[in-house]
């Protein structure tokens, strides 16, 4: 199997079998993405951050929680790289547990909200009739708010932490994917393909799972991707109105709103937090439009 | 017009599932309004006594019934941190709002639109680039920390903007409240004085609103400009001998104005929930604001009451864009 | 003016337009003179034929690369000349009827403010009488009710109605060449006809050189002069449309016989055989 993945073998243009087919498309993508820069930052800042997270207790100096109010406020040093916020705590080490928080809020909401939309977006689409008007109505409604007042709304209903705060976001984010994949099934559904699997005899549920969905997930990959962005403002905006995660949690969001107040004299603490949700959220938008590029080039 | 009175037949329906939801948040999420009232020490019977009170007692379709009886009626509940009804509060702080988000919408698109169409007229040009990099950034910059690092340069650094609030401590409660809309009152009032003083507390907040408002509309124009100039007609205007000012005003953005009506109409619903977090830290006393203490405060009614009202501004801005785009567009017309 | 003396010349004309491996040589050395005559240009679509047209007006994008020994409108060197003097020539001096009305006019304007739109473009005058004169336009292209067509939006012309209004837009300045891009091929065949018997009516009482371009070898042959048959960039052969049935070149000759007939059956129409060398 040594020579399975060679380039000849992923590039040929005859393939043997059906996965050769797949790898070799996946590969010819692959190929188109790498030739755009922007993307490929975006790519790599994206995956760094993350790893960044999942590393950060082998890549902390300090201890995130440890206070030291004799030396609170500092800027930037050898010591404190990103200097000290208002406890004295060290803000390097909060920025990287941070982004556990936030990205890992990130990724709960896209984990949460990407099957289900593809689920009734697929049923709606393919189901069509009565079943397809009332899902659809319910994704107007949601739609008819700004989705960080109804997560607000959510929120203060509920208890102001990172679950809740997951679950409000997650709640009004669904209905855009929904409308996405009721789109792709609609212009899916009369193909002749699917047409031809009917006539074997699969059931509708087998239909939906095996033939539909899997062509909605390129162009759901792109609108995730492009969504992650706009959840991690969402998201360190509800942590800013002091809905998101609680202090003294590291989220990038709430870290803001506890130093804000500093912002006029020790400018650094708040700002920290705030480039590093900006250099999250731009490299999935970067990654994001480099996808769109690839993967649905006819949205361009 | 057929198709406009069915996008009007829907806005019933969206509007039932908004008070379906607000109603929702209010009485089935775990926090206990009789406890939020009340308090959680208060002995047992006080609590049911204000439960039998507040019709929480009641089946929940009943209770429905009654939420949307009072909707009907403008009732929105009363505030317990103002003790007004929250429609008062909402009448209040709305006017603020509105002059911040008109204010802003109104430079995003001054600013915007020709950034767009040039843009799209020089593809590839230095200004095509900056409007690119500009919307990378108007898209992933929290509006939070734009306002805050505003606040540090404009007002800490520079000098050159007043500090948070709607007016300076000069002219607090000069000004006959009439419209809500600070300029406008100082104006008809002819305090120029005043005027002057909101226009300048007006500047900063408004500006950083409308920067995330211009980076998008400057994309969709441009989009938009890229597509027309590419079409037929744009080459027979060229053919005709017209000059390019003409072609690209009146030929190529005659046709791109039409989408635009609906872009701005969008883009002004999205501006309210820019404000919630432009508000909070320029102290700017809107709608916006308003929620948030409330929500600090876990001001029940005042929240749903906000949120509600917010959610028919956006109703309402999406059926006022579909009715423009038809009376505009002479093929939907 | 003398109808020998050319209008338009075209000396070994290039056009390349960027694509994704590098440049596609779309016009490759093409040469031809049009004076007050009708004059064909007939070929398959990519021949480049529609290009040559835009190129002597210089409507091509910009990414395209045009080089020309010679490509002069009555001495005027379109390839060297100011952004201004372009302008001028543009409508005043050569019209363009393009395909598809549909396309081609503007969908926001109404009919009538597009042609006195460009009635004015070459004229110090007000709109008042711009108005005027596209009314009487409109009549001139056989309009009935000038009126009403005037004060329409394209999308509620007929197709020959929008290519009547495209005409009077196009004559408006009163143009010495009017270059025709294939202007009935989107039109029902019952009123492709009526269309080109209006233009050439239109030309000949104007005194005016028409450039036909069009892929439609027999009609071209009926309406023109004179006939350039093009291929793969290039002109393969230019003939007096009278000649045409004695063609000589292989590629005419093909195309001829592809033809079915009326008076003779013809089981198989025959496969035009291209050969390399044509291109070479």
């Amino acid at each position: 199997m040594s020579a399975t993945f060679s380039r000849d073998w992923l590039l040929s243009d005859t393939p043997s079998s059906r996965r050769q087919a797949v790898w070799g498309q996946r590969y010819q993508a692959w190929l188109a993405f790498r030739r755009n820069p922007l993307a490929m930052g975006g790519l790599i800042v994206a995956v760094a951050m993350l790893l960044l997270s999942l590393a950060a207790p082998l890549l902390a100096t300090h201890d995130p929680s440890v206070q030291n109010l004799g030396n609170r406020l500092a800027p930037p040093s050898a010591e404190h790289w990103f200097g000290t916020d208002e406890l004295g705590r060290d803000v390097y080490s909060r920025i990287l547990y941070g982004g556990r928080i936030t990205l890992g809020m990130v990724v709960a909401v896209v984990l949460l909200v990407a099957p289900l939309g593809l689920i009734v977006g697929c049923v709606a689409g393919y189901a069509g009739g009565f079943l397809d008007r009332i899902l659809m109505r319910v994704t107007d409604v949601f739609l008819a708010f700004p989705r960080l007042i109804l997560a607000l709304a959510f929120v203060a209903a509920m208890r102001p932490g990172v679950e809740s705060a997951v679950f409000a976001i997650a709640l009004t984010a669904w209905p855009p994917y929904a409308r996405l994949a009721r789109a792709e099934t609609l212009t899916i559904r009369n193909a002749d393909y699917v047409a031809a699997v009917r006539l074997t005899g699969a059931s509708a549920a087998r239909i939906v799972l095996r033939h539909v969905t899997p062509m909605c997930i390129p162009s759901l990959i792109v609108r995730v991707t492009l969504d992650m962005s706009s959840i991690i403002l969402t998201a360190a905006g509800l942590g800013f109105l002091g809905l998101g995660a609680q202090p003294p949690l590291p989220e990038w969001g709430t870290m803001i709103a506890t130093a804000r107040r500093f912002i006029l004299d020790q400018w650094w603490v708040p700002v920290i937090p705030g480039i590093a949700i900006f250099v999250a959220s731009l490299s999935f938008n970067l990654l994001g439009d480099g996808l769109r590029d690839v993967l649905d080039p006819k949205q361009r | 017009m057929k198709a406009l009175a069915a996008s009007a037949a829907s806005i019933p329906i969206t509007l039932f599932g908004l008070v379906l939801v607000t109603f929702f948040i209010g009485r089935v999420m775990p926090i206990d309004p009789v406890i939020a009232i009340v308090g959680d020490r208060a002995p047992q019977d006080v609590v049911e006594q204000t439960r039998a009170a507040l019709g929480l007692d009641q089946p929940l379709y009943v209770q429905f019934v009654t939420y949307v009886g009072q909707l009907l009626r403008g009732d929105l509940g009363r505030s317990v941190m103002t003790s007004n009804t929250v429609g008062q509060d909402i009448l209040t702080f709305f006017p603020a709002t509105f002059e911040l988000a008109t204010t802003a919408i109104v430079l995003a698109a001054l600013i915007g639109i020709p950034l767009g169409v040039l843009a799209a007229v020089k593809q590839g040009s230095l200004v095509d680039q900056a409007v690119r990099v500009f919307s990378l950034i108007g898209h992933s910059l929290p509006i939070f920390v734009l306002a805050l690092l505003s606040l540090l340069v404009f007002y800490a650094r520079l000098g050159i903007a007043p500090g948070p609030g709607r007016q300076g401590i000069v002219y607090q409660d000069m000004v006959d409240i009439r419209t809500g809309v600070l300029t406008l009152d100082a104006a008809l009032a002819g305090d120029w004085g005043a005027f002057w003083d909101a226009v300048a507390h007006l500047a900063q907040p408004a500006c950083v609103l409308a920067f995330f408002s211009l980076a998008y509309i400057a994309r969709m124009t441009r989009a938009f400009m890229l597509n027309e100039l590419r079409s037929e007609y744009v080459i027979t205007a060229r053919a005709k001998g017209l000059s390019s000012t003409r072609i690209i005003w009146r030929h190529a953005f005659g046709n791109v104005a039409v989408p635009m009506v609906t872009i701005l109409a969008l883009t002004y619903a999205g501006l309210l929930e820019g404000a919630v977090l432009t508000e909070t830290i320029f102290a700017w006393p809107g709608l916006g604001q308003y929620l948030t203490v409330s929500l600090l405060n876990a001001d029940m009614n005042a929240v749903l009451g906000a949120t509600l009202v917010v959610g028919l501004i956006y109703v309402a801005l999406n059926l006022l864009a579909d009715t423009l785009y038809r009376l505009l567009d002479p093929r939907v017309r | 003016m003398n109808a020998r003396q050319p209008l338009a010349e075209i000396r070994d004309l290039n056009v390349f337009f960027p694509s994704a491996t590098g440049f596609t040589h779309a016009v490759r050395g093409v040469s031809m003179t049009v004076g007050r005559e009708k004059f064909g240009i007939v070929g398959e679509s990519g021949s480049g034929k529609s290009v040559t047209g835009r190129a002597l007006m210089r409507l091509l994008p910009r990414s395209a690369r045009v080089t020309a020994d010679a490509l002069r409108f009555d001495g005027t060197d379109v390839l060297a000349a100011s952004e201004g003097i372009m302008r001028d020539l543009r409508g005043k001096r050569i019209g363009l009827i393009l395909q598809d009305p549909k396309y081609s006019l503007n969908p926001v304007m109404r009919a009538g403010d597009q042609i006195a739109e460009a009635w004015r473009a070459h004229r110090r005058a007000g709109w008042k009488e711009a108005r005027e004169a596209a009314a009487s336009l409109l009549e001139q292209v056989r309009i009935r009710d000038p009126g009403r067509v005037a004060r329409a939006y394209p999308h509620e012309l007929s197709g020959g109605m929008g290519q009547r209004v495209m005409i009077a837009m196009m004559l408006a300045p009163d143009p010495d060449l009017l270059i025709a891009d294939e202007p009935t091929s989107a039109l029902d065949a019952s009123v492709q006809a009526e269309i080109l018997r209006l233009i050439e009516e239109l030309v000949s009482a104007r005194g005016m050189g028409l450039m036909l371009i069009s892929h439609d070898l027999p009609l071209v042959s009926r309406f023109c002069d004179r006939v350039a048959v093009m291929y793969a960039g290039r002109v393969m052969e230019t003939l007096a449309a009278k000649d045409l049935a004695h063609a000589t070149h292989p590629y005419t000759r093909g195309l001829l016989d592809c033809l079915p007939r009326l008076d003779a059956p013809r089981l198989r129409l025959p496969v035009l055989a291209r050969d390399p060398a044509w291109v070479a």
